[in-house]
């Protein structure tokens, strides 16, 4: 197209269905062609996920915020006595629940949240029980790498036999998160407290060993190099082909307010927000999908983000907490009307699925059991 | 060959768009290919320069006489939000003024002042900045002159370039369809006298710049009319020297009630930024606008051809009031650092595009 000499090698490349070396990566990651980026990210996502874009009517539930960890990229996060700070009952959960299920399309609950310093594993488990049981049709995806290898932690079982409680529980998909930079120069700066970056790749792979589907996820724009964003994808590539059960990858840009960071970093720019999702589309050729997080990116990057390689945008959420503690500017829902039409403007065709990336709509929801 | 298969011809190859190909690269949707080809365009006419200045908007009065229902500024006198600067404001505004380049004044259609009194606040800022470029009053303010004052468009222009004038600011093309206007600003001037303006002024030697606002009413055959009508203008004269895309804002207006108008996405925007550099080859200079874009997008759209982010502007009250979100006013440091990471030369200019 309008690139020359190692950039037109690369495009060949993905033209030609070749994978990418770490060296390409740093070099997509150091060239300022964004819109021939765009392109190529585009072009792979035709071929490898076609028009469709994906999103959930879904309700985000998080249990506490008292945490354990304490990361300095978090703001959500706080200690027991901290003003601010909350835990939820079983009740509390089942009233949000309730409340966000008067929107019939609700199909299902994202449930993720701090490490309770004094919650056993069997307390977090007794709401999935209890959420399942009451709400049979709602599906639910729930509790990051990091969560799960807590739960490991304070049990003492393993991170399989938590899988397989959490499984028979009505969990039916891990979150995402947690994976945050998967090198431990990054962790032991920034999440010492948590799960070391094989410990979360050691709960994907067990959890996929299981046929339980994992999401992945970058958070970037923080203290880590472009090296390092490169090295975070190709791990997660290689997991993904042992085989793997990621089903969506989601880039996470930094947001800075209200953290340990606030003073010392700037958020990352729509710039860097596209290439980055462009890059990661192209170093992860074996994931079907990309998410365009709306929260994080806001509502017109995340539609433009649909042409730089995403084919899922995320969900009506209920109500966001975690970003908008960090100064997220967007909305803290959208309405299901809102992201059709975000999708349409695109040129793209809205479908509404599940945590599994199964379609719902009305006809299989009335059908739907959980 | 069909249309779009011509089209993309042509971009390959050169050659000008027609109506029919501009339609079906719009209707293809193709946001990346567009982007590229216009980056491409914008790259072949101003390298690797991205412009921006150090400005000042004045907008000397928000109470009009057109009352247009696409306007969230004006208001009607007695309004509790109607204001009127009179020239000690205009001093006060220009007081810490001292590394602003060019002045931007736009201004509602008071209906109690007379030419005399836009005259006189364009040779106060001459005045007070006598090195400094006045980009001022759109056609729809010069039609406004030449009735209250009974002269001609072409003496009304000769007195403001006496007065300072050094171009005409390109708003109030709206779309340039009597259909659209008679909806959106049925007391404005007509697209002929939009043009005619535009003509008379280019003739005299003073150039303008030139805009269109979209995702409104009007069609889409509409809005690639309007870009026709204005490269038509431009192989005549020569005259315009950059373009600006305004995506509507309907927030506070009466059009946006009526119509129940949701403003259009980013995707909207963008593609149009592109087609606009495709279609318009004979313009040297396109703006992203960042005060309606916002500052991100502003960023991006240098990557769908804009060469220009405009200025740090000061204060703006005209889009504010319909609801823009972006902050008022900018460093320069802001707009050289947002140019830099887009890959770009900063350039900050002139009125002209002249390099300071």
């Amino acid at each position: 197209m309008f690139v020359k000499g190692e950039l037109e090698k690369i495009e060949r490349k993905v033209l030609n269905g070749e994978r990418l070396t770490r060296e390409d990566g740093e070099l997509l990651f150091a060239c300022k062609e964004l819109s021939w980026l765009g392109a190529l990210a585009d072009y792979v996502r035709k071929k490898v996920s076609g028009d469709l874009v994906y999103y959930n009517v879904n309700c985000h539930v998080n249990l506490t915020n008292i945490c354990a960890a304490r990361c300095k990229f978090c703001a959500f996060g706080r200690g027991g006595d901290d003003k601010g700070s909350y835990a939820m009952t079983i009740d509390d959960a089942i009233k949000l629940v309730t409340e966000a299920s008067r929107d019939p399309h609700l199909s299902g609950l994202h449930i993720v949240s701090g490490l309770h310093p004094t919650w056993s594993f069997e307390h977090y488990l007794t709401f999935i029980e209890t959420l399942h049981e009451k709400f049979p049709r709602l599906y639910i995806k729930g509790f990051t790498g990091v969560e799960i290898q807590h739960f490991a932690n304070v049990s003492g079982l393993s991170v399989k036999e938590v899988l397989i409680r959490l499984k028979a529980a009505g969990l039916e998909a891990i979150a995402g998160g947690g994976a945050e930079i998967l090198s431990d120069r990054v962790r032991n700066l920034l999440c010492p407290k948590k799960a070391t970056a094989d410990e979360w790749l050691n709960v994907a792979r067990t959890a996929h060993g299981l046929g339980i589907k994992t999401n992945a996820s970058m958070l970037y724009g923080h203290i880590e190099t472009l090296a390092e964003r490169v090295e975070h994808l190709i791990r997660l590539r290689d997991l993904q082909d042992e085989p793997g059960g990621f089903q969506t990858f989601i880039c996470f840009p930094f947001l800075p307010k209200n953290t340990a960071l606030e003073k010392s970093i700037k958020q990352t720019s729509m710039w860097d927000d596209l290439r980055t999702m462009a890059i990661s589309r192209l170093m992860l050729d074996n994931f079907k999908n990309i998410k365009a997080y709306w929260v994080m990116l806001t509502v017109p990057v995340a539609q433009v983000a649909l042409s730089f390689g995403a084919n899922d945008i995320d969900g009506t959420i209920h109500h966001e907490n975690i970003l908008h503690d960090a100064g997220a500017t967007s909305p803290t829902h959208l309405e299901e009307d809102e992201i059709i039409k975000i999708i349409r403007e695109a040129g793209r065709v809205p479908a509404a699925v599940d945590c599994n990336f199964r379609r719902v709509g009305d006809e299989q929801f009335s059908t739907r059991k959980g | 060959m069909n249309s779009l298969a011509r089209a993309k011809d042509k971009i390959s190859s050169g050659g000008r768009l027609e109506r029919d190909e501009i339609l079906a690269l719009y209707e293809e949707n193709d946001l990346l290919y567009l982007a590229e080809a216009a980056r491409s365009v914008k790259e072949t006419k101003s390298g690797k320069k991205v412009f921006y200045t150090v400005n000042r908007h004045i907008n000397l009065t928000n109470v009009c006489s057109a009352n247009c229902p696409l306007c969230a500024y004006q208001c009607r006198s007695g309004d509790n939000r109607a204001f009127t600067l009179e020239l000690d404001d205009v001093e006060k505004i220009l007081q810490d003024a001292a590394q602003v380049r060019e002045i931007h004044i736009v201004s509602s259609l008071h209906p109690d002042k007379d030419f005399g009194y836009y005259l006189n606040a364009v040779k106060l800022v001459k005045k007070i900045l006598p090195h400094v470029g006045i980009n001022a009053f759109t056609p729809v303010e010069v039609v406004n002159f030449s009735k209250l004052s009974g002269k001609s468009i072409a003496e009304v222009l000769s007195e403001l370039i006496g007065a300072g004038v050094t171009s005409l600011a390109g708003g109030g093309a709206e779309i340039l369809s009597d259909r659209v206007r008679e909806i959106i600003c049925p007391k404005k001037c007509s697209a002929a006298e939009w043009l005619e303006v535009m003509r008379t002024a280019h003739k005299l030697g003073l150039k303008t710049n030139a805009s269109m606002m979209f995702g409104h009413v009007e069609t889409i055959e509409e809005r690639v009319d309007h870009l026709i009508k204005l490269r038509d203008l431009q192989d005549e004269t020569g005259g315009f020297v950059a373009m600006m895309l305004f995506p509507f804002h309907p927030a506070n207006t009466e059009l946006g009630k009526t119509f129940n108008l949701q403003g259009v996405g980013s995707w909207e925007n963008l593609k149009m930024l592109a087609l606009s550099r495709l279609v318009l080859d004979n313009f040297a200079h396109f703006k992203a606008f960042w005060v309606m874009l916002t500052l991100p997008i502003a960023q991006l759209a240098l990557s769908f051809g804009a060469d220009d982010l405009d200025g740090t502007i000061g204060e703006e009250k005209i889009i504010h009031a319909a609801g823009a979100k972006s902050s008022s006013g900018v460093t320069r440091e802001t707009l050289k650092k947002i140019i830099i990471e887009a890959g770009y030369q900063p350039i900050e200019r002139d009125s002209f595009y002249n390099d300071i």
